[in-house]
């Protein structure tokens, strides 16, 4: 449970402590347009580093709207690049919600929300094909490739209990020997197990979820929360 | 309307002869308003105040102010020993009533700023001993954001201004600069430790929610209360700026699944709702924005008829209407009716069973119904950065609405195949992918990329980083097999008998209470 959560945020560390000044920054100052370098530099940070921070970023477009004559459009194309990574997390849209629209239309800018809508709907081969053209906006940021496979990988894992090796190759965009090390890498590490299957080759079994296997659902409502408990303790005492 | 016009700002210290308004006129019945007011704070007896403040000023504005501005502070000071704080109340009361009934010119809007500047520095900085009601202390916060939003949209509109108008703007000035806006609400919350008595209350160490965040012990309950109405502030705000996510994290402290100060006025505790809802919604997170719309509106429905005389009516009631047009998208695009009540779903079928059939088209005509209930029940977005003065003047007040809606409806088309895919899910138990593709009337790799889709848009992810089913109808592939899982009515008997605890508690210590003679 959880696997794909974590491996969606595995590409993407937390904070690490030098940065934590930063998150101070923006928690003490949320609405102070003296921290805007400061936050700038942060985003540069998060790429080289390659860690994430939503927060510090939301903090960095408000105030790009604020002030649009402030705005730098590399910073908002790595934030935006950053976000994508972030899948399943709409962080993409959540940065988009802040952006003008006229920045929206310029160039690069239309062609991460093509990228972003082939992710959404879970059109992996157009993705893959558009980000091979697209490579010169994309390759600043380190990391891309394995945080979109790590989100293509989540998507399957909540949507097939067993996914053809054809699928599954396409997803990711990996094929050949390169995806048997990769399979073999997510079978020692992840749960994975192989079927053959007579007629169309490989199927690849994922481990069991409540998303992909609804009977392991807990049923939430089952359970109180301590609060509810909490509200008849001076009953039972 | 009219009155407005005429009543300008310039001359407004001297009142004007068309418009027959004097502001240096004091008729008895504000005379008498003021001082017994003035004492009734001064006693700190919240029930006159909150008496006087409800229902003696809007009967005194229907009969004398309908058309012209209550007496200018001046005029009215000497009654109330020219008391600083009384009189900052009575102007922030004093534009209120200005704003709902008129058109307040710039000057206008720039001399209520200072007005909230100055209450607020008082409050933050000074010592203030009142004891206010609920009602006022949110109407404060909520009129505060509704000037600002009032102020950015004026702004926005570029084409109408008179040069005069264009040169007093283009002066720096700070009144109702976004900055100042969210710094003023970010301090009263901070500076009122409310967040931190939120928490203490949980571990039992305060009270704030038991007592409505009153004071009985002889203290103030401004700074308290201010500080908590503007965590609400806070995330309108953010609302209108399209900040969803950081709106939701404001008003976290509070926990929205339980009652609180913030149920305690109506027009707060739709507030809160609506905004919060709407929030979720565009964030993805369907199920809770349908379960705490299905609440708010169950509880306006059963206690609409109590506040018909209250003056923020009509205000329920289109935020009632509003929010049923959100509950209708909601439901459109992640149908979970059973987390509705029967009350509200027959209302809302109703209102808008018709309409919700042909949005399930995911046609043209689809996407315009989506586009009319948007657009009726969005919040007023904005855009805070001041214009460029340069010629030539174009009005921009519509652009930040309309590059929400345009976001919305690219997420609606990226689920439009989602309807068709659920009206076959929903009666079959297993069916092969090739068969459902030739329904569905797509190749088999276009059909996957649909059940992904439909997985991808019905899960969220929670404030701590969870995923969450909003799942209507819960599946999963076996290499070329859809098998679709019946789901179940979850009972909640826990909850059940917890309640049932309570009430079996409080009907024993009623008995209790009984003496027999």
């Amino acid at each position: 449970m959880g696997r794909e959560i974590t491996n969606t945020t595995s590409n993407q560390k937390p904070q690490s402590e030098m940065s934590y000044t930063v998150e101070q920054l923006v928690a003490v100052n949320p609405y102070n347009p003296d921290i805007l370098p400061d936050l700038e530099n942060y985003v540069n940070e998060q790429v080289s580093s390659q860690t994430y921070s939503l927060n510090a970023n939301l903090c960095l477009l408000r105030l790009y709207q604020f002030e649009p004559e402030r705005m730098s459009t590399q910073i908002v194309a790595r934030i935006l690049i950053k976000a994508l990574m972030a899948m399943p997390a709409p962080d993409f849209s959540l940065c988009l919600f802040l952006i003008p629209e006229r920045v929206q239309m310029e160039e690069q800018f239309k062609t991460l929300i093509v990228l972003s809508h082939y992710l959404e709907t879970a059109r992996f081969r157009q993705f893959w094909d558009e980000a091979a053209k697209s490579r010169h906006i994309l390759e600043v940021v380190p990391g891309f490739e394995q945080a979109v496979q790590a989100y293509a990988i989540h998507v399957l894992s909540i949507t097939y209990q067993k996914v053809p090796r054809s699928v599954l190759a396409e997803a990711i965009n990996i094929e050949g020997l390169a995806l048997d090390k990769f399979i073999e890498h997510h079978v020692t590490n992840s749960g994975w197990a192989i079927e053959k299957n007579q007629s169309k080759g490989q199927l690849i079994l994922l481990p069991r979820n409540e998303f992909n296997s609804p009977e392991l659902k807990k049923s939430s409502a089952d359970g109180i929360p301590l609060e509810h408990i909490t509200r008849i303790l001076p009953i039972l005492g | 309307m009219a009155g407005a016009a005429l009543y300008d700002s310039e001359q407004s210290a001297h009142g004007d002869a068309a418009s027959g308004y004097d502001p240096n006129y004091v008729p008895d019945s504000v005379k008498s308003f003021v001082v017994h007011m003035y004492r009734h704070i001064r006693e700190k007896n919240v029930y006159e105040i909150h008496q006087m403040y409800e229902t003696s000023f809007q009967s005194i504005s229907d009969r004398f102010f309908k058309d012209t501005p209550w007496p200018s502070v001046e005029a009215v000071a000497p009654y109330v020993d020219n008391d600083h704080v009384f009189c900052l109340l009575y102007r922030e009361m004093w534009y209120r009533h200005l704003y709902a009934r008129h058109s307040p010119t710039l000057k206008q809007r720039i001399d209520s700023w200072d007005n909230y500047c100055n209450l607020f520095q008082v409050v933050l900085h000074g010592v203030v001993n009142m004891q206010l009601p609920n009602q006022w202390l949110w109407d404060m916060v909520d009129e505060f954001v509704y000037q600002f939003q009032s102020f950015c949209q004026y702004r926005a509109k570029m084409k109408s201004k008179t040069e005069q108008e264009i040169a007093l703007l283009r002066q720096p000035d700070q009144a109702w600069n976004v900055y100042g806006v969210l710094n003023y609400l970010q301090a009263l919350v901070e500076k009122s430790m409310i967040i931190q008595i939120l928490e203490q209350e949980k571990e039992g160490l305060e009270q704030f929610t038991a007592t409505d965040g009153y004071d009985y012990n002889g203290g103030s309950n401004v700074l308290k209360v201010l500080g908590y109405f503007s965590m609400i502030g806070l995330l309108r705000v953010h609302c209108l700026l399209g900040d969803y996510h950081t709106g939701l994290k404001c008003i976290l402290p509070i926990d929205i699944s339980q009652q609180g100060v913030y149920t305690s006025v109506i027009g707060s505790h739709i507030t809160t709702v609506y905004h919060y809802g709407f929030a979720n919604l565009m964030l993805r997170r369907y199920a809770e924005a349908i379960r705490e719309f299905n609440k708010i509106l169950l509880y306006i429905f059963k206690t609409k008829q109590y506040h018909q005389k209250s003056p923020q009516y009509e205000q329920i009631l289109k935020k009632n209407e509003q929010m049923y047009a959100l509950l209708a998208v909601s439901l459109s695009l992640c149908p979970q009716v059973k987390l509705v009540d029967e009350t509200v779903n027959s209302q809302l079928r109703e209102k808008y069973g018709e309409k919700m059939l042909r949005m399930q088209r995911y046609d043209d005509d689809a996407f315009a119904l989506y586009d009319e209930l948007f657009s009726y029940a969005c919040p007023k977005f904005i855009t805070p950065s001041a214009p460029s003065y340069e010629e030539p003047l174009v009005n921009y007040n519509q652009d930040a609405y309309r590059l929400q809606l345009k976001l919305f409806l690219y997420e609606v088309k990226q689920q439009q195949l989602l309807s068709g895919i659920r009206t076959f899910l929903n009666v079959y138990s297993t069916i092969s992918i090739v068969k459902l593709a030739s329904y569905m009337e797509v190749d088999e790799h276009t059909l996957r990329t649909i059940l992904m889709t439909y997985k991808h848009k019905m899960h969220s992810v929670d404030a701590d980083g969870k995923i969450v089913s909003n799942s209507d109808i819960n599946f999963y592939i076996d290499d070329d097999m859809v098998h679709v899982m019946e789901s179940k009515a979850a009972k909640r008997h826990g909850d059940y008998f917890l309640r049932q605890i309570v009430k079996l508690e409080g009907i024993i210590t009623d008995i209790d209470r009984v003496k027999l003679e």
